[in-house]
């Protein structure tokens, strides 16, 4: 039988290969139309990386740790924040043609 | 426990609004709440990670909050659509820069606290500071070559590719060498510099016009540095957004180079437009056709069907606004106005569309290369606003043109073609456009913008 510490990390790349899957699957369907909304979008969620930097910012493992985390918290911040607003200032401005009157 | 518990429900709830959100990107009219929805998920995770108990100190997390957000405002809000290019690489360098800078305070703490790093999370760590280090001096390079204060022509010299070759060699040698040896430091902080460099020299002899591939890489790569941190920490949400992300760019960038029909290999150690094809047809003896004003407008304005090109010299121009007028003057007399958008038509995935719907052209009449092909015979005129190799038919019936094979939008096979162009300068890839001499084209000559509101002027007192 498997440790269970070594269960938890194939169970990692499980999760992995399937958000892989999953990513390739809906992405492929993303039309040409939105590849640069698609793109911010992935910029922004990639700013998900703020999680572990908030962690390594607040544990207090010293003052070059703390430096660190700051930084990288600012810098997963401003994706986070850059990017949804950009995402969403893109997408508002697609719009579908107006019905003609006539 | 339950705390912990929360934290975990938090991170499932934001992996599905992130998917649920990049899934309503495959349908415009869903895609704004899908996305506001992902947004709320990263709330909830932002918050679920602050009520942790590893977490003892808050002034380091908010200053950097602070920070980060006094910065994202103005690159989310204040970014003219025309410098998306730039500002995504921009991007793609922060998100690295945070990835890699967790990797190295994820190592130095443990080592600081004596722990033996175990073999799975060190290449976890080592992988994070890799793909995290390239991403960011790559990224930075790239918006440097976007930004236009680093030279957009390829940068090469001799023996490139070999240098690059044991550049990667040793960078992966050293990787190994780290995952063996989990408690050397210097090797660690080698193998980031190392990394740094690869980026440097990887991106450095990419050329202006192949961006859209390199961004898209970069895109991916700093996904699979987001994923390696998830791996190294433990944390299944960042697992999950990191191989979004990574498939996403990697997806991206496949589209790209085969829209522009090259191999990933080949736009990474080919150096594109280094050098100008010999054996490109010549205009020697070729005469193009000019055409007024007053004679294009006509025939603009009785076109049934007049199918727009636009390239990137359009978005230079920032005639967008000048295309919209022509358009709903042709539209204004019953003709039906189509734009035939290739996927390479500006400098990243998708920007055509972005700054075309900036000047508030509805999305269903810009329509993908392959399906708007078959409609140029019924086209009364293309009206081809600065596009040059996209539309050159060289890349069809020409196998010496160095764009020989890459999908071209057909606008030659319209009725009639008007080409605006400032003057008979070959296209960023120095090939002579057989398009220009054909039978069926005649050229405005002057800049796009100002030959773009002389003929709305000339339209409207028709």
């Amino acid at each position: 039988m498997y440790p269970l510490a070594a269960m938890t990390e194939m169970l990692q790349v499980y999760v992995f290969v399937l958000a892989g899957f999953v990513g390739y699957q809906v992405i492929t369907r993303v039309p040409p139309l939105l590849h640069t909304p698609l793109m911010s979008a992935t910029n922004a969620i990639s700013g998900i990386s703020l999680v572990g930097s908030l962690v390594v910012a607040g544990s207090d493992h010293g003052l070059a740790a703390s430096i660190l985390g700051a930084i990288a918290v600012g810098c997963a911040m401003t994706n986070v924040v850059g990017g949804f607003l950009i995402t969403d200032r893109m997408l508002k401005m697609f719009r579908r043609a107006e019905p003609k009157g006539e | 426990m339950d705390r912990e518990l929360a934290t975990q429900l938090t991170y499932l709830a934001a992996s599905v609004l992130f998917i649920l959100g990049l899934r309503s990107l495959t349908r415009p009219d869903r895609a704004r709440r899908g996305m506001q929805q992902a947004a709320l998920g990263m709330l909830l995770a932002i918050v679920g990670t602050l009520v942790q108990q590893e977490i003892v100190r808050y002034e380091w997390i908010i200053g950097g909050l602070i920070a980060g957000s006094l910065l994202g405002y103005p690159l989310g809000m204040w970014v003219p659509m025309t410098a998306m290019p730039q500002r995504i690489a921009f991007s793609h360098m922060f998100g690295a820069l945070a990835a890699s800078l967790v990797g190295i305070a994820e190592f130095t703490t443990a080592l600081g606290a004596g722990e033996t790093i175990e073999t799975t999370r060190m290449s976890a760590l080592g992988i994070e500071v890799l793909f995290g280090s390239i991403t960011v001096t790559g990224s930075f390079i790239a918006f440097g070559k976007l930004a236009e204060f680093i030279p957009g022509r390829p940068l090469t010299y001799k023996g490139q590719n070999l240098a690059n070759g044991v550049l990667f060699a040793t960078t992966i040698g050293m990787l190994i060498f780290v995952i063996a040896q989990p408690d050397a430091r210097l090797a660690f902080f080698l193998l980031v510099g190392l990394s740094a460099a690869i980026g440097l020299f990887l991106v450095l002899p990419i050329g202006g016009a192949d961006m859209p591939v390199v961004i898209s890489l970069l895109n991916s790569y700093a996904g699979l540095a987001a994923a390696a941190t998830g791996f190294a920490i433990g944390n299944t949400v960042l697992i999950i957004a990191g191989a979004l992300d990574g498939a996403s760019g990697f997806l991206l960038s496949i589209i790209m180079s085969r829209a522009m029909n090259r191999s990933f290999r080949n736009i990474l150690f080919g150096a594109f437009g280094s050098k100008v094809n010999a054996g490109a047809k010549t205009a020697a003896g070729l005469t193009v056709q000019q055409v007024s004003v007053a004679d294009a407008a006509l025939r603009l304005a009785y076109a049934r069907l007049a199918v727009v090109v636009p390239g990137y010299g359009m978005a230079v121009a920032q005639a967008q606004h000048q295309v919209k007028e022509v358009v709903e003057l042709i539209e204004r007399n019953g003709g039906e106005v189509r734009f035939a958008i290739h996927p390479v038509a500006g400098r990243m995935p998708g920007h055509m569309n972005v700054l075309l719907a900036e000047a508030n052209i509805p999305y269903d009449s810009l329509v993908e290369m392959a399906e708007i092909n078959p409609k140029f015979p019924e086209a009364d005129v293309a009206l081809v606003v600065g596009a040059n190799d996209v539309v050159n038919p060289a890349a069809m019936n020409d196998p010496e043109s160095p764009i020989y094979g890459m999908p071209i939008i057909e606008a030659y096979k319209a009725r009639s073609v008007i080409v605006l162009k400032r003057s008979m300068n070959p296209g960023f890839a120095g090939i002579e456009n057989e398009l220009f001499y054909m039978p069926n084209t005649s050229m405005l000559f002057g800049d796009a913008k100002a030959s773009l509101t002389r003929l709305a002027a000339e339209m409207k007192a028709l």
